[in-house]
């Protein structure tokens, strides 16, 4: 079955052909983190595809991962694009690397999960949090629930963790 | 010319300098052409036919590129009176230009065609705006683009910025190194006088620019201008007829990628650029080493795009790029000038094609500066490079084109003067 909702004004939807990415978001529905695990190589990926991409095997089987880590890159947009943004800039998008995993299959790789900095309700963070933010922050996944059956992994800070001193920020504030 | 010993090639020694761009052709670049893609298109066509010396009737193959926002070549090539025997209208933008000019090589070489023609037309500003604003920005969001648009992650701008800032934590690049790469181009299109901004901007200029995704400001960002560019691509021995010197093609790289395309930060350092493959293919086809480059073309649609293209096809070392664009070598009358047209960041945005033209007159040395005509009707270039003056490189023999779709694609291409 096709999922469709609406968030903050942008149409989502996933076609019931899409079972990758139906699986995907179902679990995040429920406020679960799942990832795809290859059957032969063992080596979990990100985002849902349709093929191992270090190993190539087409087996895998969907496996719950911790939803912790630290920020490897950001961005801070000022000047949203898409309509349904421009009331809540400025938005940061996170890349960030999953402690599980991390450093393989090389030293440069690592799970690098995509969100929005947000609150831990799963709203679009507020400035004052924004400014706080950069890379080496300690965050934890949360979800934005966009429809019955529908939403999208995103960061918090982690209010548990060790925080670095001073995360890296861009130098001109 | 002497140029290096021709050591582990993968295109035939053969086929170097074998095809030949012979002719360039463009619209004016400007916002609100009140034009068609179509009639943008053909004005350009036109103009690269006449450049070479030949009929428009003569072009016998076609290629083209865009994101849906153009006019196929079928269109095209009556309204020039050209009967094809070969077309293709790729999907594609950056990094497009020089992957089609390999692409004519293999279908000439095939014995397919005899002279293509290469297009690029679009309404980047008052059609399809290439930022990413207007209708493109409220398109639903389906599928795998959950994984970036329903984030806000959707122009070129936020696409790359990862990047962008990951550099400059990695290797501590400074916004002022950076701001560099517009104020360099910026001098190089004040002596344009097609270029659609002409004014010399400051790096404090571009520093108090309002941002527009951290790392970006606004002067950081391209131009999107309406307008169309083409050029000509035969066989060298063909082009011994035409109005103008050739540019050679020593070598292609087209469409060379960072491993996981599908999201390609999810492997290798994400500062790194896919120049750091496609280096290892475009040199060895060309027989040249960064050194042997007199200019390069590297694109600029962010300041950051040129820096890092630089940087991972070798021009310095890695993590060197911003000093390498902050350093003067890039500027006009520096070792290795860059986008001596003032490129996408001022004189207008064509995906690529400009930097290409921009060289391939180069390599003619008779750059369209604003020096004027000696007796011969040919510039007298002055080499004088204060604003308003002269843009022509002196005694420029080789030039390399570094083309980007993003940071996980790119074409690159050398050519030398015939």
């Amino acid at each position: 079955m096709s999922l469709q909702g609406n968030y903050l004004g942008m149409s989502l939807s996933i076609d019931d052909l899409d079972h990758e990415n139906l699986t995907y978001f179902g679990h995040c529905a429920r406020h679960n983190f799942h990832l795809q695990k290859c059957d032969d190589c063992g080596l979990l990926r990100y985002p849902p595809t349709t093929g191992c991409p270090w190993c190539a095997s087409p087996r895998a089987s969907w496996t719950a991962v911790e939803g912790k880590g630290e920020v490897h890159s950001y961005e801070e947009v000022h000047h949203a694009i898409q309509p349904a943004f421009k009331s809540h800039t400025p938005y940061m998008v996170l890349l960030v690397d999953l402690d599980t995993q991390k450093g393989k299959p090389s030293e440069h790789e690592a799970l690098r999960v995509v969100g929005n900095l947000t609150t831990p309700e799963g709203a679009l963070a507020p400035p004052d949090q924004v400014r706080r933010v950069g890379i080496g922050t300690r965050v934890r996944l949360v979800f934005s629930d966009v429809a019955e059956g529908l939403s999208l992994p995103q960061w918090t800070l982690d209010a548990t963790a060790k925080q670095p001193d001073q995360p890296w920020r861009y130098p001109q504030e | 010319m002497p140029l290096p010993a021709d050591t582990d090639v993968s295109t035939p020694r053969y086929l170097r300098d074998k095809y030949a761009i012979v002719g360039v052709g463009e619209t004016t670049y400007t916002r609100g052409s009140d034009k068609t893609t179509r009639a943008l298109g053909t004005w350009a066509l036109r103009n690269a036919a006449d450049d070479a010396g030949i009929k428009t009737s003569d072009i016998d193959g076609m290629l083209s590129y865009s994101g849906n926002d153009s006019t196929s070549a079928t269109f095209m090539a009556g309204d020039i009176g050209a009967r094809l025997n070969f077309y293709m209208d790729c999907v594609g933008g950056g990094s497009s230009t020089e992957a089609l000019i390999g692409i004519a090589i293999g279908v000439m070489e095939a014995g397919l065609c005899n002279c293509v023609a290469i297009f690029r037309a679009m309404n980047g500003f008052s059609q399809v705006r290439i930022g990413g604003t207007g209708a493109r920005s409220a398109t639903p969001v389906g599928g795998d683009m959950l994984h970036n648009r329903a984030y806000g992650w959707q122009s070129a701008g936020q696409m790359f910025s990862p990047t962008f800032m990951r550099h400059m934590y990695d290797y501590g690049t400074t916004p002022e190194q950076v701001a560099m790469v517009k104020v360099v181009h910026s001098e190089h299109a004040s002596n344009n006088p097609k270029a659609y901004y002409k004014k010399r901007y400051t790096v404090d200029d571009v520093l108090s620019s309002r941002i527009i995704c951290k790392p970006l400001h606004l002067l950081d960002c391209c131009v999107e201008t309406d307008n169309a560019t083409a050029i000509i691509v035969t066989r060298a021995d063909r082009a011994k007829d035409m109005r103008h010197t050739p540019a050679l093609i020593r070598g292609v790289v087209g469409r060379c990628n960072k491993p996981r395309m599908d999201m390609h930060y999810q492997a290798g350092p994400i500062d790194r650029v896919a120049g750091y493959y496609a280096r290892n293919i475009l040199w060895p086809n060309a027989g040249v080493g960064p050194e042997d480059i007199d200019a390069t073309g590297a694109y600029d649609a962010f300041t950051f795009t040129a820096m890092l293209q630089l940087e991972d096809y070798g021009f310095c070392k890695k993590g060197e790029g911003g000093e390498y664009v902050s350093s003067g070598i890039t500027r006009l009358g520096g070792r290795r000038p860059n986008n001596t047209s003032g490129g996408h960041l001022c004189e207008g945005y064509t995906h690529g094609m400009n930097m290409v033209i921009e060289n391939v007159r180069q390599l003619r040395h008779d750059v369209d500066d604003s020096c004027p005509p000696g007796a011969d009707g040919k510039r007298q270039h002055t080499y004088d490079y204060r604003e308003g003056g002269c843009r022509q490189v002196k005694d420029i023999e080789v030039t390399a084109n570094l083309g980007w779709a993003n940071p996980m694609t790119t074409s690159g291409m050398v050519m030398r003067r015939g």
